[in-house]
């Protein structure tokens, strides 16, 4: 039930991954890097970045712990997947 | 001979679709109520692609490739960060919640859920109201995109009510034919052959025109602005609100909301939360990449037509230019499909039954849903005859109405004061007041309302703010309700 203080991290950590999806210190920014303009190589790593993250949220049991919920619990209610 | 060729293809694949849809319903022995079970036990894949799929609309497919060509390849950014990383938080944030709290309580439908939470049958007819509002629109984009695609692919001797009226023959045909089934795996198939059908388009364009490094070069000779991020239509305030607007409005979504309560287990939606950035990125990456290049192509984009289909026959072979076209279509039918079914689901569920009759037949129910849906398509195609603006534009539209409903629900499975009163005063004046000024610029007697304001921002955006504040503010002038039940939405523990 105790919710980890250091879960409280993925709050700024997802606000950060949001904000910067967008490359805003590239604005202006016109050099081509590899054939593609440099801010979009910038998205593609982000995006990277971001399934790697989300991951270790998932994994680190964070994804549970934020729902008030133990990590590992079952998760299926007695009612199963059949609920009506 | 081409044109028959590419038309021949189109329907052809229109027609192949249809079948997979019958088969897999006639496989299943489907009734009315299966629709919803079966897909309870929906797993990792077929859900991330029935939700992928919903990415497979004309805005994907059309309407962002025409944005890029207009306006520059940023589009590829807002709509990354909004889909790729804003949404999944937000599949986190209401999808899991929405997800437990389902389980426990074996809802199908947002409306259902907040209605009992309240205990409120107004409450839950408002949000399915408020729904299909805004589904109508999304519809009429599908619509747009098909007749459109076809004016671009046959250079216009296909007109535009031609293709706008062939998608929705079939998506009539497709309900009515295949039933009250979503076939989740026909989804699956057809995100997966355009997922890669896209890529072999670019790579078959790209090496035309002499590589990637070429066609920036060629883009960046025609457009130079295009290089540089930013300016242009795309203000701050553009970036900011649209995907704001559009990724919250994702999460409210009939069939994107639907599909939060029927995930087989919590692994499930971990698992495609984990993945969906990169497959989203898989999919706009080419898409709208082809669409900035084409500037530095030599080609005409007639007027009226989508650029990516005038890009693919002018390197591709007839045939396979009308092939992605066909793809792209019968992806829209099948998700606009999907959308119809769901948004049928919130009508006799939430609507027909609680307030108009409540002792219909199962059967009788089955028959007003298929006969709603063929109105709702049929009303959506003569207004798309209109032309009320472009794709993105009426596409954004959609997404706003939806976003507007996003902070009250979040308001509702979070703070367990929120009362139904507030529920229905957030949900109901930014509803109002966001009808008024779409309406106002279809309406000629009126002055229109200003959609943005100083340089791009987005009044939804601010309405967004006005749910969430007159959510919160009437909550804690009023009591909650005596039928209300906060434990409800109570889901930590075991």
């Amino acid at each position: 039930m105790s919710r980890s203080r250091r879960d409280l991290v993925w709050i700024p950590t997802f606000a950060v991954l949001v904000a910067f999806a967008v490359p805003w210190p590239l604005w202006g920014v016109d050099r081509v890097v590899a054939g593609l303009p440099v801010w979009i190589w910038w998205h593609v790593a982000w995006l990277g970045l971001c399934t790697v993250l989300f991951s270790l949220f998932v994994r680190s049991g964070a994804w549970e712990r934020g729902m008030g919920r133990q990590p590992g619990s079952k998760s299926e209610s007695p009612l199963g997947g059949d609920r009506q | 001979m081409t044109l028959g060729l590419s038309l021949g293809v189109v329907v052809g694949y229109l027609l192949f679709a249809l079948a997979v849809g019958l088969v897999a319903y006639h496989v299943s022995e489907a009734t009315a109520e299966d629709y919803y079970l079966a897909n309870r036990s929906i797993g990792t894949v077929v859900l991330l692609f029935t939700t992928f799929a919903t990415l497979l609309s004309a805005f994907t497919f059309f309407g962002g490739p025409n944005l890029a060509f207009a306006a520059g390849p940023e589009w590829l950014i807002v709509m990354g960060t909004l889909d790729g990383v804003l949404f999944a938080v937000l599949w986190y944030a209401i999808g899991y919640k929405q997800w437990l709290i389902g389980d426990r309580h074996g809802y199908v439908t947002l409306g259902e859920m907040l209605g009992d939470r309240f205990g409120s049958t107004g409450l839950r007819a408002l949000v399915a109201g408020v729904s299909l509002l805004w589904l109508f629109p999304y519809v009429m984009l599908q619509q747009m995109g098909a007749g459109e695609a076809l004016v671009g692919l046959t250079g216009g001797a296909v007109p535009y009510w031609g293709g706008a009226a062939l998608v929705t023959a079939f998506m009539i045909l497709y309900v009515v034919l295949a039933g009250m089934r979503g076939v989740a795996w026909t989804d699956t198939v057809q995100g997966l052959f355009m997922l890669s059908i896209v890529w072999i388009a670019a790579v078959w364009v790209v090496s035309a025109v002499g590589g990637v490094g070429a066609a920036t070069g060629a883009m960046l000779d025609a457009r130079p602005d295009f290089g540089n991020f930013g300016g242009g239509t795309y203000s701050v305030g553009f970036i900011v609100s649209t995907a704001i607007t559009i990724a919250f409005g994702v999460t409210m979504f009939p069939q994107i909301n639907q599909r939060f309560f029927v995930a087989k287990s919590g692994e499930t939606l971990k698992r495609s939360f984990v993945l969906w950035p990169v497959l989203v990125l898989l999919l706009f990456l080419p898409a709208f990449m082809l669409g900035a290049w084409a500037v530095g192509m030599p080609v005409e984009v007639p007027e009226g037509a989508n650029v990516l289909p005038v890009v693919l026959n002018e390197y591709t072979p007839a045939w396979f230019a009308a092939l992605v076209i066909a793809g792209a279509m019968a992806a829209m039918m099948s998700s606009s499909d999907s959308m119809l079914l769901s948004g049928s689901s919130y009508f006799t569920r939430d609507v027909y039954r609680p307030v108009i009759n409540a002792d219909a037949s199962e059967r009788r129910e089955a028959w007003i849903a298929r006969i709603g849906v063929a109105v709702f398509a049929l009303l959506a195609f003569v207004a798309s005859l209109f032309r009320p603006g472009t794709l993105i534009e009426v596409g954004d539209t959609a997404f706003s109405g939806f976003a507007l409903l996003a902070l009250p629900v979040i308001c509702a499975l979070y703070w367990d004061r929120t009362t139904r009163t507030g529920m229905i005063a957030g949900v109901l004046v930014p509803q109002v007041a966001y009808l008024a000024v779409v309406l106002s610029a279809v309406v000629g007697t009126v002055p229109t309302l200003p959609r943005t304001v100083a340089g791009g921002w987005d009044v939804a955006l601010g309405l967004m703010v006005l749910s969430a504040v007159l959510t919160v503010g009437v909550s804690l002038v009023t009591a909650p309700t005596a039928e209300g039940d906060a434990s409800r939405f109570a889901v930590a523990g075991d």
